[in-house]
């Protein structure tokens, strides 16, 4: 199995590292080889963040070349100049455009949401997406996130 | 919620919280530190999973209590940033002529492309300068293993020894599998050995000897037995390597020879002489500064480096390998900045700088949240350079500079800043008292934010955020000398901020403002601290 790559962007407090989280937690629990990627340090709300996923049999760096990333799923549109260098030919860019925005619970759940769109060019099981949302996440937003994962998954704009 | 299960046999961890589930397994007595990024994160981690961690004023306190606990036959552990390592760095240069009684290991961390610190210096050369045995892991796995040898090798050579780290390694998560059984726990006492513990020279010069010579032993293991890899493939191309470079490497040439070296001091150069007569072209790869390269090369063996103008700053990727294998030179593609951080909205920092700014104040300023006041709007912090140089700077400012300027130095601190290394600048400007006076501004937050929300000695809790003694920043400033002390609200009185500012800068007295107001992030965690603290010590009633 060749090496998938994804990577999480936005700004910082919105959840970016969290939904990067979740999707290594599901391929971790698949049994995968899987490394994640990112540097964090400042601690203030609003500066550009990015999390790095690759998986497959085997992944050595856990840093997405340039120009070879599968998936590049961008949390606040102006991030997408900064990131679209990691995205190979061909590969796919979500962003909020995607989503219905005014179906989410809350604001916050974007970053769900944008799992939930990723989750529709996977071949990963819905129970399996669950499992992981449901590790990561406070009981308190189970029922929050399996809506806003659903709004992700069902947007067709 | 805690971040893993300490149980569980397969984990997908960062290499902080590797080291975190280490320390339990390696039934780490006392574990303290200095908050750092990348570093900051593995003893909240520890003590969360049931490990005793505890913050220190500064590192080079923290590395004294480690030590101190190592020569009573503990197993203890120090964590600190690459920069921390300067101020512990006068503990670590005598403590290794010393030696040790149980163990001692220092994580030190450093930060190849300063995602997050003022210079990007290597730690591998104050393992060599101070004679400290070194490991370098290259993921989370390795970063489990290596503290554990680690350990086994402060114990076998009674000697401390440093844990070498890098950003990448301590933030990436990877898998760790669990295979040994923990360590057995040593058991502390106390055995009086004063010729090795008591550095005067007549006892000092015979333990540097011994240390050279343990060293040499340590040389030899190394090379026979130490966490080093040989991968033989090609034999036109080998790749000397270590840490995260090893994981490029990998990805980058799959085809080229590796030696991944895991032990990088003393190095093994057996095995490394070994390895180059055994493939055509030798290339060192390694980020930050040319170590291995020119400790290879001074053992009398031709070795290829990458070119110092382009490849010594920032991380190594895949990307920049291939380049380096290839010897491109040529420019390289510069990526589109990013959105920068900024003080959050609401900031209590915003309103001290504000009317630091309203008073053209000449700022000498120091490392924290607050730093991010040197970039607009604000530019309202002129100089920043360590911890605690706010002080000292501000002081050599007045002292020189024509009386109308030199009337408008402050110097800014924060509250974690202070309390690591502002307090004997209180006492400098007190004892060396400049003509016009001078201003010292602490901007208390109530908590070591820039780093991820620690707590300190000012905050009143410990590092598991039950009750401590809290310092009365007034009182020391007092105590050392300082003639006003005012604790003003920036956000509520940000008025009586400006004119108590305006006063002192007038007078010709040494003052400190203390600005206190809470990190508008951490105020709900604090609340909910002190509000428990408040319960707890109800029942205890
Ligand atoms: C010697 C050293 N140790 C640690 C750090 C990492 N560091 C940078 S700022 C900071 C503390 C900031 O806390 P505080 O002074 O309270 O300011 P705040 O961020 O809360 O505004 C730390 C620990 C460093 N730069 N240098
Ligand atoms: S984290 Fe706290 S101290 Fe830092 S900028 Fe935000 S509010 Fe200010």
């Amino acid at each position: 199995m060749k090496v998938t790559s994804v990577k999480f962007a936005g700004i910082g407090g919105t959840g970016v590292v969290k939904a990067s989280d979740v999707f290594a937690e599901l391929v971790f629990d698949l049994g995968l080889d899987v490394k994640k990627a990112e540097v964090h340090g400042m601690s203030q709300r609003g500066g550009s963040v990015a999390s790095e996923v690759r998986y497959g049999d085997k992944v050595q760096s856990p840093m997405i070349p340039d120009k070879t990333a599968d998936f590049l799923v961008v949390f606040a549109e102006d991030q997408v100049p900064v990131n679209e260098i990691s995205l190979k030919e061909g590969g796919i860019l979500l962003t909020p455009k995607d989503i219905e925005i005014d179906k989410l619970p809350t604001e916050k759940a974007l970053n769900v949401a944008m799992l939930g769109k990723l989750s529709t060019y996977l071949d990963f099981s819905l129970e399996n997406w669950q499992k992981a949302l449901e590790k990561l996440f406070d009981p308190k937003f189970h029922a929050g996130n399996q809506v806003a994962f659903n709004v992700g998954r069902e947007s067709r704009l | 919620m805690l971040a893993f299960d300490p149980h569980s046999k397969k984990l997908l961890l960062s290499g902080n919280e590797a080291i975190s589930l280490s320390m339990l397994h390696c039934k780490v007595q006392i574990a303290t530190g200095y908050p750092g990024t990348p570093s900051s994160e593995i003893l909240e981690t520890y003590s969360d999973i049931g490990g005793y961690a505890q913050w220190a004023p500064n590192e080079k306190v923290a590395a004294e209590v480690a030590l101190g606990a190592a020569f009573g036959n503990a197993r203890s552990l120090v964590t600190m940033k690459h920069v921390g390592l300067n101020v512990a760095s006068d503990v670590l240069y005598t403590s290794t002529y010393s030696g040790v009684e149980g163990a001692m290991v220092w994580v030190v961390a450093d930060d190849p492309g300063q995602a997050s610190s003022q210079n990007e210096q290597d730690t591998r050369n104050h393992a060599k300068a101070a004679v400290c045995p070194m490991f370098e892991p290259s993921n989370s796995q390795e970063a489990y293993d290596m503290l554990r040898i680690a350990f086994q090798t402060s114990e076998r050579y009674k000697t401390p020894v440093i844990l070498r780290m890098t950003t990448r390694v301590n933030h990436s998560k990877s898998i760790v599998r669990i295979t040994e059984e923990p360590l057995e726990a040593l058991k502390p006492s106390f055995v009086r050995d004063i010729p090795s513990r008591v550095m005067v020279p007549g006892y000092a010069k015979p333990a540097a000897k011994r240390l050279r010579a343990k060293i040499e032993e340590m040389a030899v293991w190394n090379s026979q037995e130490g966490p080093n890899r040989v991968e033989m493939a090609s034999d036109e191309l080998g790749v000397i390597c270590s840490g995260i470079s090893y994981h490029h490497v990998k990805e980058a040439a799959p085809d080229a020879s590796v030696l991944k070296l895991g032990f990088t001091y003393p190095l093994p150069a057996t095995l490394i002489k070994d390895f180059c007569s055994k493939v055509k072209r030798v290339v060192v790869i390694e980020e930050n500064d040319p170590y291995l390269f020119e400790n290879i090369m001074a053992m009398g063996i031709t070795v290829e480096a990458k070119l110092d103008s382009i490849y010594r700053f920032g991380e190594l990727t895949v990307d920049r390998v291939k380049r380096i294998l290839a010897k491109d030179n040529s420019p390289e593609p510069v990526p589109v900045r990013g959105r920068p951080p900024a003080l959050c909205p609401g900031c209590p920092h915003r309103d001290s700088f504000t009317a630091l700014k309203e008073l053209n104040c000449i700022v000498a300023g120091d490392i924290g949240c607050y730093t991010l006041a040197a970039l607009p709007p604000f530019e309202a912090m002129d100089m920043m350079i360590d911890m605690g140089a706010s002080i000292g700077m501000g002081l050599g400012l007045r002292h020189v500079l024509p009386e109308e300027e030199a009337k408008r130095v402050v110097s800014v601190i924060g509250d974690s800043t202070f309390i690591h290394s502002g307090i004997t600048g209180l006492v400098e400007m007190a004892y060396n008292r400049p003509k016009t006076g001078h201003v010292v501004m602490v901007v208390d937050n109530s908590i070591t934010a820039m780093t991820g929300q620690q707590e300190h000695p000012g905050t009143g809790r410990k590092l598991d955020h039950t009750p401590a003694y809290k310092v009365d920043y007034g009182e020391i400033a007092k105590a050392a000398g300082i003639e006003n002390v005012f604790v003003i609200n920036p956000v509520k009185e940000y008025d009586k901020l400006k004119t108590v500012l305006q006063d002192a800068l007038e007078k010709e007295e040494l003052t400190l403002i203390v600005a206190k107001s809470p990190c508008v992030l951490a105020i709900k965690s604090i609340v909910a601290w002190d509000k428990a603290n408040k319960q707890n010590s109800g029942i205890l009633l």
